[in-house]
């Protein structure tokens, strides 16, 4: 049987990981690769790499991070952030990126998700969501959570698959940087509303909370950035939690 | 000299490092002369199975390849595991390799397509080589499946079907998966395709 995937999550700003709650006060914690390549060994079954950067040069050095990892690391990894036109899309698969994730501007011309999965295939486009719960129900966000778009997540999801979706990337802005579990409310209902794999995201801050989201929803994957680093939680942790609680995983990095 | 096929489907990198790790020289080429000089044949490959094909085509590498897997190791990987069958359904009906008797089909199952994820092996009794990769996880990510004599099958994966995850007819070897993505695990079976031929 397929397993649930464990992905630690990099944040990226001008070739560098970085930490920090908000976009102010942002800490420096090393090299991308590097780093990429240490979860990989530690049994991580996936790479995300967010890059935030903001001027075109770290945009040009993701490119080389990600042919850099390409030959240095053996599992998987995605590349999103900033990812706007098809040319972008093409650039970072190129480069090595196995798949590439599209949030904002997927949601501005969702015809991006459809060029990109024809040329592609859908197997390498993942649509990112941002969600964020109100009366009415959840809804899209953009610009890194805090513009409201209006649109309904549930329908947005559904036409992101009909575009040709391979994943759906779902962060929960309730949830983010709380650190008391993930969004399992809004993860069923969008696991609900797709046939296709949807990886869990924001809100975890203890290694329990992958076994947690997993037993309770039937979502693919589970996502993490800071419990990750700095060694604070290893991927070994999670996994030795997952397999106590019966949860199927990949053992690489439980022994 | 180990040759890949670079025939515009795919990134190469990683099956190239793969083999470089493994102590191997490598050759990244969609000369026919050049794959001729080999010692063995890697036919990786991702996207569509109709765009494949006509690469394959522009490059005139359909008889090459026909060729060579008669004479030399030749390994298949993911869409190059799927080109080595009869015909492809994916796009079209294209004409394959037809290097091992099969069509590719999309899969037929009740579980979410696309196939991504770490799956586990089960290994067909009688293939010694493998044995040891019995219920080792491997990264799968595809939505069409080989449909083939069971003869031919060498490993599957349960995903409310049985996927064909290895295939093997005499000297070529079709791996479904992708073992430049599998971590350790991956780099072994490509030795033991490389120590089985």
């Amino acid at each position: 049987m397929i397993v649930k995937r464990i992905i630690p999550c990099l944040d990226v700003k001008e070739g560098k990981v970085v930490k920090g709650t908000n976009f102010v006060s942002l800490r420096e914690l090393g090299d991308p690769v590097a780093m990429a390549s240490a979860y990989s060994k530690d049994g991580a079954d996936e790479i995300i790499f967010l890059d935030i950067s903001a001027t075109n040069e770290g945009r040009q050095t993701m490119i080389d991070i990600v042919r850099e990892t390409a030959v240095n690391v053996f599992v998987p990894f995605t590349v999103g952030g900033g990812v706007k036109t098809i040319d972008d899309v093409t650039r970072l698969l190129r480069a090595g990126a196995d798949k590439v994730g599209m949030n904002s501007a997927a949601v501005a011309n969702p015809e991006l998700i459809s060029e990109s999965a024809a040329r592609f295939g859908a197997q390498c486009i993942v649509v990112a969501v941002d969600a964020k719960r109100f009366e009415d129900g959840w809804h899209v966000m953009t610009h890194g959570g805090s513009k409201d778009t209006g649109i309904d997540a549930i329908e947005w999801v559904r036409t992101a698959e009909q575009k040709g979706a391979g994943e759906i990337l779902l962060t929960s802005v309730d949830t983010d940087g709380v650190k008391d579990g993930f969004d399992l409310e809004l993860t069923q209902a969008v696991v609900d509303a797709v046939r296709i794999p949807v990886i869990a995201s924001g809100g975890c801050g203890k290694p329990d909370h992958f076994s947690e989201v997993f037993r309770k929803t039937d979502v693919s994957a589970g996502l993490a950035a800071s419990i990750f680093h700095e060694n604070t939680f290893s991927i070994k942790e999670v996994k030795e939690d997952c397999n106590k609680k019966g949860v199927n995983i990949r053992e690489a990095g439980l022994l | 000299m180990i040759a890949i096929v670079d025939y515009g489907m795919g990134n190469v990198a990683s099956v190239s490092t793969a083999f470089k790790r493994l102590g191997h020289d490598v050759l990244l080429t969609d000369n026919a002369d050049e794959l001729e000089q080999a010692s063995h044949i890697i036919l990786p490959g991702v996207g569509s199975f109709q765009a494949a094909v006509e690469e394959i085509d522009k490059r005139s590498l359909r008889n090459p390849l026909q060729h060579l897997a008669k004479e030399k190791p030749f390994l298949g990987i993911c869409l190059g595991m799927q080109l080595l069958f009869t015909e492809g359904y994916e796009g079209g009906v294209s004409s394959g390799l037809d290097i091992i008797p099969g069509t590719v089909e999309k899969i037929e199952t009740d579980y979410l397509l696309p196939h991504i994820g770490w799956n586990a092996l089960n290994i067909k009794t009688g293939n010694k080589a493998f044995k040891p990769f019995q219920d080792q996880h491997v990264y799968f990510v595809h939505s069409f499946e080989a449909r083939t004599d069971s003869s031919n099958l060498v490993a599957s994966a349960e995903y409310g079907t049985e996927i064909p995850a290895i295939v093997k007819r005499d000297n070529v070897l079709g791996i479904q998966f992708h073992p430049e993505k599998s971590g350790e695990v991956g780099v072994e079976i490509l030795k033991a395709f490389l120590q089985s031929n």
